[in-house]
Order: C-alpha cells, then sequence, then structure tokens
C-alpha cells in the first residue's frame, strides 16, 4: 500500500520556512522516496503568513496538503499554532518552539533548523542524514550554528 | 547524457528543458510566480537571458530571435500577457521560423496578484497552441516538446503554468539535450509584413496549421489515460488532474496535457467509454465549454469552484457534487513593508498631507494596508499615472489638486514613460504630481535589475543606465525634484504641498535603495552566492 507522509510547515516570512522544508525534503530525497514540496512566496514572503508542504512516500500525486490531512505540522511560533491547527489530521502530531529549551538558541535564526531537530525524534531517520541536508542546504559558515541548533531540537 | 535523478521546481524544470531544447536567447519581465524561470536559465552553462522593460518589449525581442531562424522562451506571469497581447495576435498570425515558447504563469487563488484571470483564453482567442504541465517533470518534457511543435509547424507555443507548479519542487529526470540552432535571417516579406493584404491569407494558414496540430493532439498528444474503470470519468488538466487522480483513485482519467487546440475527437471518445464524466479545471470553464460545444455528454459545471486553487478536498466536493458553503481557512498575517523600507516614510508623509493617491504595482502596493491605508487604486502595471490623470481632468478643482500619482522606479520603466508623455500633451488644468518611489530595483519580485539601475539580469553593470529624471526633463516635465526620503522629510513635505499647490507637471523622485538589495548587493561585493 502506498504510504505517503504529509508535513506542513508554517511561519511568517522571514523565518526560514522554505529552508527548513528544503532540508526535509533533501532528507527523503536522498533516500529514494518520491517527493513534493509546494509553497506559495512573492507578496506573501513580505513578514506575512506563510506555509509550506511537504509530502513523500512511493508516489506522490498531489503536491497540496489539503486541511485535516498533515501527518506533521511544524509551526515557528506559539502564536501561529491557532491559524494552522486545521491543517492536522487527528492523532497528527504538532510540532512547536516549546517542545525544547528555545531561549537555548545561540542564533534566533536558527529556530528553524531547532524545529527540525524536534521533529527528527519522530521520523526513522539517523542524525547523520539530517545533517548530510543541513549542510547541503547552507552555507558552510552556518554548519555549526545550524548543527548545535538542531542537536537542541531534539533533546540530545 | 546524464539521467541522474534531481529535485526541482517547476520553474527550474522549464529553464533545465529550455537549456536542452537548445535556445540562443531567453527573455521576459519579472512577475510572480514566473520569475526564477529566466534567473535560473541565467544561471546554466551557456546560456544568455535577459530582462526586458516589459513583456510587449520582451516578446518583440523574441519574435527577432525567431524571426532570425534560432530558439527562445519568452518569461511572464498572466497579467503580463495581458501587456503581450499585441504582439501575441499577430505573430501567431506571422509564425516563426526559429522555436518560440511563451513561459505563461498563472495565479488562481491570487498568492501575489491582482486578478486570477485564465490564460488558456488567451490561446483560443490568438490560436496559438497552449501546454500545460502537471509537475516538474512534465514542465522539463513540455517545455522540450513545445519547442519541437513550435518549429514543427513554425507558430509560437504557449507553456501555461500555475503558481502550484512554478513553485513546487518534485523530481525531474533530464533526458538527451540538443544544441542550439544557428541564426541565419531569410527574408520573407509577405509572410512576417502584416498589412491587410499578406494578413488575410496568413490568418487561413494559421487556421490550416491549428487544425493539423489538433490533428496531432488526438493522435498522439501529451494526454494520458489513466485506469480503466466504465464507471466514473474524470478530464482534467495540468496539476488538477494529480488532485483527481487523488481524489477518485478508481476513477478513468483523461490527463490533458495540451489543453488548446483540444484533442475533441479523443475527449469524445473518452467520454463515451465511461457511464458518468466530469470535467475539473482549475479557473474558467475553458474545457467544459469547448466540450459541451461539440456535444459532449457531461455533468454541468459547478461555479463555486472558478474561484481559488483547487486541492485535493475540493476536487472531492466537486466529485460529489457537493455546492455547499466551503469553510473560510483562518485569516493569517497579512504581509508588510519591510522594517526600515524608505517607502514607509514616503507613505506617512502622503497620508498626513491627505493626497488622494493613485497606486501602482509593486511592494508599496502594500501601501494600502494598515497602518498606512493610503492608496485609492490599483489596477494594472503603470495605471497609477493615466489614472491620476483621467481623475485630476474632471474633478472639481479642490479635489483634483489632491491627485498624486505613486509608482516604483520598475514600475516606471515597464510602463510609466507613456504615461507621462500623456501628461505632457494632454496637460490638466491644474497640472499633476506624479511620486516616483524609486528604490533602485524591482523589489515585490526578488530585487530584479531593470534599465534604470544600470545593471544586466546578473547584477553586473551595463554600458548605460536610463535615467528617471534626465527622461522626465527631456520629456518636459516642468519640475523635478529628486530627494532622500528618509533623510529629508521637511525637504519632501514641501516638494509635495509646493507641487499640489502649483498648476506645473511635477515629478518628485523619493530616491533612497531598497534595504534587501543593499545586503544583496553586500554580498555580491563579498564574493558570496546570491540566490
Amino acid at each position: 500500500m502506498n504510504k505517503v507522509t504529509n508535513v506542513k510547515f508554517a511561519g511568517l516570512g522571514g523565518q526560514g520556512i522554505l529552508t527548513c522544508t528544503d532540508i526535509l525534503g533533501r532528507v527523503v530525497f536522498d533516500m529514494g522516496n518520491d517527493v513534493k514540496k509546494a509553497e506559495v512566496h512573492g507578496m506573501s514572503q513580505r513578514g506575512g503568513s506563510i506555509t509550506s508542504d511537504l509530502r513523500f512516500g512511493d508516489k506522490v500525486l498531489s503536491p497540496m496538503i489539503s486541511a485535516g490531512q498533515a501527518d506533521f505540522l511544524v509551526v515557528m511560533g506559539e502564536d501561529l499554532v491557532e491559524a494552522n491547527q486545521y491543517f492536522l489530521k487527528d492523532g497528527g502530531m504538532l510540532v512547536k518552539p516549546s517542545d525544547f529549551e528555545v531561549d537555548q538558541l545561540t542564533n534566533k535564526r536558527t529556530l528553524n533548523v531547532a524545529l527540525l531537530g524536534a521533529l527528527s525524534k519522530h521520523m526513522p531517520f539517523s542524525v547523520e542524514q539530517w545533517m548530510d541536508a543541513v549542510r547541503a542546504q547552507l552555507p558552510e559558515r552556518l554548519h555549526e550554528v545550524n548543527e548545535a541548533a538542531f542537536m537542541l531540537g531534539r533533546g540530545e | 547524457m546524464s539521467s541522474e535523478r534531481k529535485l526541482m521546481s517547476g520553474n527550474e524544470a522549464v529553464a533545465l528543458g529550455t537549456k536542452h531544447a537548445g535556445c540562443a536567447l531567453g527573455v521576459g519581465y519579472p512577475g510572480t510566480p514566473s520569475t526564477e524561470i529566466l534567473e535560473n536559465y541565467a544561471k546554466l552553462e551557456d546560456c544568455k537571458a535577459q530582462w526586458a522593460p516589459n513583456e510587449k518589449v520582451a516578446l518583440e525581442v523574441g519574435i527577432g530571435v525567431a524571426f532570425a531562424g534560432t530558439r527562445t522562451i519568452i518569461t511572464m506571469k498572466h497579467v503580463g500577457l495581458n501587456v503581450a497581447a499585441d504582439p501575441l495576435f499577430t505573430v501567431a498570425y506571422t509564425g516563426v521560423t526559429g522555436g518560440m515558447v511563451l513561459a505563461v504563469a498563472d495565479d488562481p487563488g491570487m498568492a501575489s496578484s491582482q486578478n486570477e484571470q485564465d490564460s488558456r483564453n488567451y490561446a483560443r482567442a490568438a490560436g496559438v497552441p497552449l501546454l500545460e504541465p502537471a509537475d516538474s517533470q512534465e514542465a522539463y518534457d513540455m517545455t522540450k516538446l513545445a519547442f519541437e511543435i513550435s518549429e514543427r509547424w513554425g507558430q509560437p507555443v504557449i507553456l501555461r503554468l500555475s503558481t502550484r507548479v512554478c513553485h513546487s519542487k518534485t523530481i525531474v529526470i533530464p533526458s538527451e539535450s540538443k544544441p542550439v540552432p544557428q541564426a541565419d535571417y531569410v527574408r520573407d516579406i509577405s509572410g512576417r509584413v502584416m498589412i491587410p493584404a499578406y494578413a488575410r491569407p496568413a490568418h487561413k494558414r494559421m487556421r490550416a496549421k491549428l487544425a493539423e496540430i489538433e490533428e496531432w493532439n488526438n493522435a498522439e498528444g501529451p494526454n494520458p489515460i489513466i485506469g480503466n474503470s466504465t464507471k466514473l470519468g474524470i478530464i482534467a488538466n495540468g496539476v488538477t488532474a494529480l488532485h483527481a487522480q487523488e481524489a477518485a483513485p478508481d476513477a478513468k482519467v483523461m490527463k490533458l496535457g495540451m489543453v488548446y487546440p483540444l484533442p475533441m475527437k479523443a475527449i469524445l471518445e473518452f467520454i463515451d467509454s465511461v457511464d458518468d464524466c466530469i470535467i475539473i479545471e482549475e479557473s474558467d470553464p475553458f474545457i467544459q465549454t469547448e466540450v459541451q460545444a461539440a456535444g459532449g455528454k457531461v455533468r454541468p459545471r459547478l461555479e463555486r469552484y472558478r474561484y481559488g486553487e483547487l486541492d485535493v478536498i475540493r476536487v472531492k466536493r466537486i466529485i460529489d457534487g457537493d455546492d455547499s458553503e466551503e469553510a473560510a481557512p483562518p485569516r493569517g498575517k497579512p504581509p508588510q513593508l519591510c522594517d526600515g523600507c524608505p517607502h514607509r516614510a514616503s507613505f506617512k508623509l502622503l497620508k498626513n498631507i491627505g493626497c488622494t493617491i493613485t497606486g501602482d504595482i509593486g511592494c508599496y502596493t502594500l501601501g494600502v494596508l494598515p497602518p498606512f491605508e493610503t492608496m485609492d487604486t490599483c489596477i494594472c502595471m503603470g495605471g497609477s499615472i493615466g489614472i491620476g490623470l483621467g481623475m485630476r481632468h474632471v474633478l472639481p478643482e479642490e479635489q483634483a489638486r489632491k491627485v498624486v500619482s505613486v509608482i516604483g522606479d520598475g514600475t516606471f520603466m515597464h510602463s510609466g514613460l507613456t504615461g507621462v508623455a500623456d501628461m505632457i500633451c494632454n496637460r490638466p488644468k491644474y497640472g499633476h504630481v506624479i511620486v516616483i518611489l524609486d528604490n533602485g530595483t524591482t523589489a515585490m519580485t526578488g530585487l530584479q535589475e531593470h534599465p534604470g539601475t544600470g545593471k544586466t539580469l546578473d547584477h553586473q553593470p551595463a554600458e548605460k543606465t536610463v535615467s528617471i529624471e534626465a527622461t522626465c526633463e527631456a520629456m518636459g516635465v516642468d519640475k523635478v525634484v529628486v530627494l532622500d526620503p528618509s533623510r529629508e522629510m521637511e525637504r519632501f513635505e514641501q516638494a509635495v504641498r509646493d507641487a499640489l499647490a502649483s498648476d506645473d507637471l511635477t515629478v518628485i523622485i523619493a530616491r533612497r535603495p531598497c534595504i534587501l538589495a543593499v545586503a544583496r548587493d553586500a554580498k555580491i561585493k563579498r564574493g558570496e552566492k546570491v540566490r
């Protein structure tokens, strides 16, 4: 049976939503999955709400995650939970900043990657696979700080 | 040839398909969601691309390339096709020698546009074949197919994309690559000079070619049939066909890749092969209307689904015939002008003075939202000037003297220049005031260059820069003022008040660079990669 996993990211333009979706996309792509990632940007980029959809599995058809269909919902702030909760399916997993010690982040701009760390606890991929994807998607000077953020989010 | 799988956006896939089709020059105007096609194409090895000041000029440059016998892609968003419509309708008559593909990106649901027009109507109106990919693999494959069809029949071809295809990333396995055909001019006056005597036979030639293309589309067009149910049949196009396959896994789906001219014979056969047939398409009832006109028995369209994007759940509702009210999603936070954006000071000032602002298209359109709420109109690129002039011409003096046209530097280059020419010639009684918010870039679509920035698409210096102030003066504007809206607020306020009180034609250029462009340029200077 074709199982598709739906991960929805929600935040504000400039918070790194597209980057963290790309990192997860890289992890699942490298493992040989079919992958579709959908996003809306442009005008909505400028400080407004944005969401990004990542679907993966043996065969993915539509690139979009409809209301009530997300297995995972990753939000960049507690205040975004309410507006995006309707995407989550019954029994789906919500990942949010209060899942870890967010005030221990050395750089606030790495919140997106820390959230991936928190998400990673619920996914069957190794830390090394995640780190490879982080390094592939970000410039070298940002590797160290993002690796630390990922491990903080993961709680290790 | 590499058959490596890649994860690419639809726009990246069109760029790569264009390279692999052998294209001599890419040209376009930035517009979400089409912008990244040309930006990505320009980054590929040996690929030459340039921005044009607007879509009409872009298409004209492309026509020149194709008349010269080699291949070209022209990129724009749906509303840009309105600007380019004039040459489009006639190049469909003349045809082309080299392959010519117009990549046009529609925006159902209006993520960042002023309307949700359906470009398929242009294909039918102008008589231009139209292909519509559903994902990045198809975007890659159909770009190459579009060039082949264009050269085989000597006609321009539209590749219609949508936000979901442009900005979704899906897997692409590239195929073989072709060399760029050598340009070589061959004169064909009666074929290319569309005076009525030559245009009449050209129209007939075009219709004959379209009939041939329809035959080809019936026999071997990119319109696969998936599944073999005899109960429910679904005809769908583009990304909508993927939603339909997911929403109704047991249905038989005809996935239309070439939507104009429609493969009507194949469609009618498909309808006959099922008990119940439904057409699912985003935006206008384009396929629906054609199929019903041809006598195809399909379910009637539910008007509610003309609006906004479709997704799997909405497609399920269509299949279930559910015409009940849909739940509105919770409201998100609207976009806003950046902190530190120079437009903030300009809007604050214009609001305090109490101006009536005819606005335009760009980042500064966000000036319509709180806390500014300072824009009275916004219709189309360059529209601020003509609309301001119309109001100035007919309003009573007290109201006329409040009208200010506000336009950005990129939009001014796109289609503001002709508005100024009109202002000089058809001068309103109390003069007029244009404020050009010059932040030195095309900010809204992601910081592209234009003739006024003095840089080419790859952000390298152009040979010359078009000066906005010198152009306005040369055209005959009475008074041109250049100032910094953040540092010279008092001078700015005085300039606006003086201009509104006088009968002069005044252009005030509020010049301060976009803070995002400054950061981007610093990166380029440090030798870092920019997107």
